[in-house]
């Protein structure tokens, strides 16, 4: 059985000031097994990061239903972590009460709290700042603190919109090679939406490509490499050749997306 | 000079200081020089006799000290109701929607014209000067906060529900802690208001405070002692604005980090 169902999902935003409402996404069907690393590859305004928003429940699809394990998700939850593009750990908190409150808001002692975290600080290798505020944290570091943050409450999917998108080049790709070692170790099912058709093939087990707005599965590329995956595998003849396909693909899309908007 | 540029913390202190100096030698130079009549406008050196008199003869401290019990007890009334209804209108849309009109022309109300009600309610007594600074920081306190609550980063908000927060638990665990510096900024900013009410206050209808000498030396023609009041009220103004900022800081080293 599918970890995750998508069932005819789609997404129509009512029209600003009577005007005509906006289609984001045609209806989308989408099967996710259990531990599958699928990124989503779309041109910017495609309606990718809606469709992450309603499996994570933020959002409610216009039409048809996601399904978590055979039970329909209506609001968000602790089995779906997420990631966000924005830096959205509380200021507030320390990395180490961050990567806790999860765990707080279900009510777990604190005993057992300090251990999980521990674990995720070191899974992460944020050891030595657990007392840090979120604002002392690079770019690099804050996401890192928000992926264990999502992972602390050991969810059955973790969402990720962009989460490495405001971050350079060079911090990227260690990101990247971070987030691969955490799933290839643990294991969990992850949905990741990026523009980056690099980070899409490197990270993917399944690439699902998506049309211009209103978004729709152009193609879905299943992505063979072996696993360990080293970061030069990038520069790889199979990496290169899926890479140049890609291209092709979200070149139309992209196209589309700048023709369509009035000059 | 190019703009933006930031000035050294040396310079910054200099020229600080240097206006005051400025400003008390012009004062100086128009009333010692006579060029001011000395009924209207005491010159800075009789100011200062005056003032050591009000203290060591006239025992003007009991007047400073029951000023500021009013104005912080007053600021602390208003505290304990507003900033719950300003946290519940900002976090629930239906408490906004039923509450923020009548709040909005509330606070137009000027505080000042409530002293004739609020003497025939509450007599000339203590209560009474609580309630005029009561009624004139609530309302303020209330709408600000709303609108700082009311646009807590949605960002944080949708985070938290991921990691499994209820409602209740946004409110208490996201909402009010993202807030709570804001708030914390307002209340500085409504206390140092509150220091206009207690005068208005003490001008009608009192027997003591700071408002009350002022008022009852203009009908000795005592300009020393009311530039005194006034310069006090100014000092602990300004110290109490440095205390509660230095406070803040020490409660949200997270928001300055």
């Amino acid at each position: 059985m599918s970890k995750l169902l998508i069932e005819g999902v789609s997404r129509t935003f009512a029209g600003v000031r009577g005007g005509e409402p906006v289609k984001a996404l045609m209806p989308i069907d989408l099967a996710v097994a259990a531990n599958d690393f699928i990124t989503i590859l779309g041109p910017s305004g495609c309606g990718k990061s809606t469709l992450l928003r309603i499996v994570a429940g933020l959002e409610a699809p216009s039409e048809g239903r996601v399904l978590l394990d055979g039970k329909a998700v209506t609001r968000p939850g602790p089995d779906r972590g997420m990631v966000f593009q924005s830096y959205t750990l509380f200021p507030w908190l320390t990395v180490a009460e961050n990567i806790a409150f999860g765990l707080r808001e279900r009510g777990l002692p604190e005993k057992e709290r300090d251990e999980i975290v521990a674990s995720y600080v070191d899974l992460v290798g944020l050891k030595g700042f657990e007392n840090h505020w979120p604002k002392q944290l690079s770019g690099g570091m804050q996401q890192r603190t928000a992926i264990a943050r999502a992972l602390a409450n050991d969810p059955e999917i973790l969402l990720l919109d962009e989460p490495f998108g405001a971050l350079d080049n060079q911090t990227r790709g260690l990101m990247q090679e971070l987030l691969l070692g955490i799933w290839e170790r643990r294991k969990k099912t992850v949905l990741f939406v990026t523009h980056d058709i690099e980070e899409a093939i490197f990270m993917a087990s399944r690439v699902i490509v998506m049309t211009a707005r209103p978004g729709r599965i152009k193609s879905d590329v299943a992505i063979d490499l072996p696993h360990p995956r080293h970061y030069t595998l990038k520069t790889s003849p199979e990496f290169s050749a899926l890479k140049a396909r890609l291209t092709e693909d979200i070149r139309v899309e992209a196209m589309r997306t700048v023709q369509a908007q009035p000059a | 000079m190019r703009p933006l540029h930031p000035v050294s913390p040396g310079i910054r202190t200099v020229l600080g200081i240097s206006f005051f100096v400025l400003f008390v030698a012009f004062w100086a130079w128009i009333t010692l020089g006579g060029h001011v009549n000395r009924i209207f406008l005491a010159d800075p050196l009789s100011m200062l006799r005056d003032g050591w008199r009000l203290l060591v003869e006239d025992r003007f401290w009991l007047d400073i000290l029951i000023t500021i019990w009013r104005v912080f007890g007053g600021f602390l009334l208003a505290s304990v109701v507003a900033v719950p209804l300003g946290i519940a209108m900002g976090a629930w849309k239906p408490v906004e929607a039923f509450l923020e009109p009548f709040v909005s022309f509330a606070r137009y109300l000027p505080a000042s014209a409530f002293i004739p009600l609020l003497i025939l309610w509450a007599g000339i007594g203590e209560l009474e000067k609580l309630l005029v600074i009561f009624v004139g920081s609530v309302f303020q306190i209330i709408l600000i906060i709303a609108v700082k609550v009311g646009s807590t980063r949605r960002d944080l908000v949708e985070a938290a529900y991921t990691l499994g927060s209820t409602n209740n638990g946004i409110v208490r665990r996201v909402i009010m802690p993202a807030n709570a510096p804001e708030i914390a900024e307002t209340l500085r900013l409504v206390l140092g208001w509150a220091w206009t009410y207690v005068i208005v206050a003490e001008l009608i209808g009192s027997s003591s405070g700071i408002g009350y000498m002022i008022i009852n030396s203009q009908s000795r023609l005592a300009t020393g002692q009311i530039i005194f009041g006034i310069i006090v009220i100014g000092l602990i103004g300004l110290l109490s604005d440095f205390a509660f900022k230095a406070f803040n800081r020490w409660l949200f080293p997270w928001s300055l980090a």
